[in-house]
């Protein structure tokens, strides 16, 4: 087992990686498309603006690696905060933008989705399970995960979202599409609930 | 529903953790790794650390130690003291911290709150603001830890920094630092009331009373204290016990073992 932690410029990357060599994983720091190739699972995180992101997706060649690896060999990715963000078909966060497509939807802000409440959504909050997924496993319903975001992810299909939180409107917390996961929250940074969500991705076998 | 955190406010000054009392007379209370380490593993919501050294002199951010506490650091934490610019930032959020406070800077190039906001998004970047009660009832603010009067009002100041693209606002009173005789509610109620951001009250904490209070007449989102934990037997989960019984909604931990 070894996990790709791509680095595409856009945030601290340490935090995931410390995350993982805490539950004794194989984990390396990706900083070139090619080197994304050695790895069972790919970790997509991200801080930072959507267009900006996927500007730095599109230019590294990150985006084509992405899509021989989670589309075509089917290997488990894992998007964190903006990370998850982009897996969607479009964002609006510094213009409207094309996202990775990888989940059907689009990014919109906070206030857009109904939510009245100050901006950014900053802290913890709990996180509710919409079905019982291999993610959650050990991870009681209703746990509380940290968050920090302005803007949010619409699935265009309600499957796809596998968990929600409430902040003045339903927020979508975790997405799924078969091998490919996304969480708005910051797993690295949320303590033990976190590391074992982490641990869950680790233990996750595609079908 | 959102929690309100309860954040342990860590100041370091060459190598040191200190706490002092309306940003003067600082004491010693400990080396600043240990302290780090023994938060990460109680557990708390969130830490800010500032780092006095760079604060005073002028001298960039210490990136070095960040980078050391952000390996113990299995929660969010916030990074201060003495950051003027993009490079600095980076260097500090490539060391592991989570959220860069900003501070004096902001007053001579307020313009650094648009271009951190655009490069590392709003959510990363706390605007941090030192007030005092000015002889005519307003509240003044105070840069270089609090040496400097700056003759801008607080409540306009909070209103700009949060238009520039400041995700929280982190409002210490100068006055009570220290002193542990509450927050000052009305500093932070007129805060609160004015911009749409998060705001972290700081400075007075002396017991979980206070923290109720600011929460709950002042409308902060969260309290940052420091004192309190180091000089007296109370803790931030003291703390998160009696904000939950006064039916304040607090993050409730996860105690399960990694499986």
């Amino acid at each position: 087992m070894k996990i790709a932690i791509i680095n595409y410029g856009m945030c601290n990357l340490s935090s995931v990686r410390r995350a993982f060599e805490d539950l004794g994983a194989k984990v390396f720091v990706a900083d070139h498309p090619t080197s994304l190739y050695e790895a069972n699972r790919i970790i997509l995180p991200g801080v930072g603006a959507f267009s900006e992101g996927m500007t730095r997706l599109v230019e590294d060649g990150w985006v084509d690696a992405l899509h021989d690896l989670v589309i075509l060999q089917q290997k488990p990715l894992l998007g964190i905060c903006l990370g998850m963000q982009m897996l969607a078909t479009s964002g609006e966060e510094g213009g409207v933008t094309k996202g990775l497509n990888l989940i059907p939807g689009k990014v919109m802000r906070l206030d857009q989705l109904g939510c009245d409440l100050r901006i950014p959504h900053v802290g913890w909050n709990e996180v509710h399970y919409l079905s019982q997924d291999d993610l959650f496993t050990f991870i009681p319903d209703s746990s509380d995960f940290y968050f920090v975001h302005s803007y949010a992810f619409v699935p265009d299909s309600q499957e796809n979202i596998i968990a929600t939180a409430t902040y003045g409107t339903n927020i979508t917390a975790v997405v799924r599409n078969n091998h490919i996961f996304g969480c708005q929250f910051h797993p690295e940074k949320s303590s033990k609930a976190g590391r074992q969500l982490l641990k869950n991705f680790m233990n996750f076998m595609p079908c | 529903m959102l929690k309100v955190r309860v954040i342990p406010t860590l100041l370091w000054k060459d190598f040191g953790l200190v706490k002092g009392v309306g940003f003067d007379s600082w004491r010693r209370v400990g080396p600043v790794l240990p302290a780090v380490k023994v938060y990460n593993a109680r557990d708390v919501d969130e830490l800010i650390l500032v780092d006095i050294t760079a604060s005073q002199t002028g001298d960039a951010p210490d990136h070095i130690s960040v980078s050391d506490f952000s390996e113990e650091c299995a929660i969010p934490f916030t990074v201060g003291g003495g950051v003027k610019n993009l490079e600095q930032m980076l260097l500090l959020l490539h060391a592991g911290a989570d959220k860069i406070a900003i501070n004096s800077v902001a007053y001579s190039d307020p313009a650094l709150i648009d271009a951190a906001a655009a490069r590392f998004g709003s959510q990363c970047i706390v605007a941090s603001i030192d007030a005092r009660k000015l002889d005519n009832g307003n509240y003044g603010c105070f840069s270089h830890s609090a040496s400097i009067n700056i003759g801008k009002d607080v409540v306009n100041w909070a209103k700009e920094l949060a238009d520039r693209g400041a995700g929280e606002i982190l409002l210490t009173s100068i006055d009570r630092d220290g002193t542990m005789m509450g927050y000052d509610l009305a500093l932070v109620e007129s805060v609160t009331r004015a911009v749409d951001v998060p705001v972290i009250a700081s400075g007075g904490a002396g017991n979980y009373q206070h923290m109720i209070d600011v929460v709950e007449k002042a409308g902060a989102s969260a309290v940052a204290a420091a004192s309190i934990f180091h000089f007296t037997e109370q803790t931030p989960a003291g703390a998160k016990l009696a904000m939950q019984a006064a039916g304040i909604q607090v993050r409730r931990n996860y105690i399960g073992n990694i499986q």
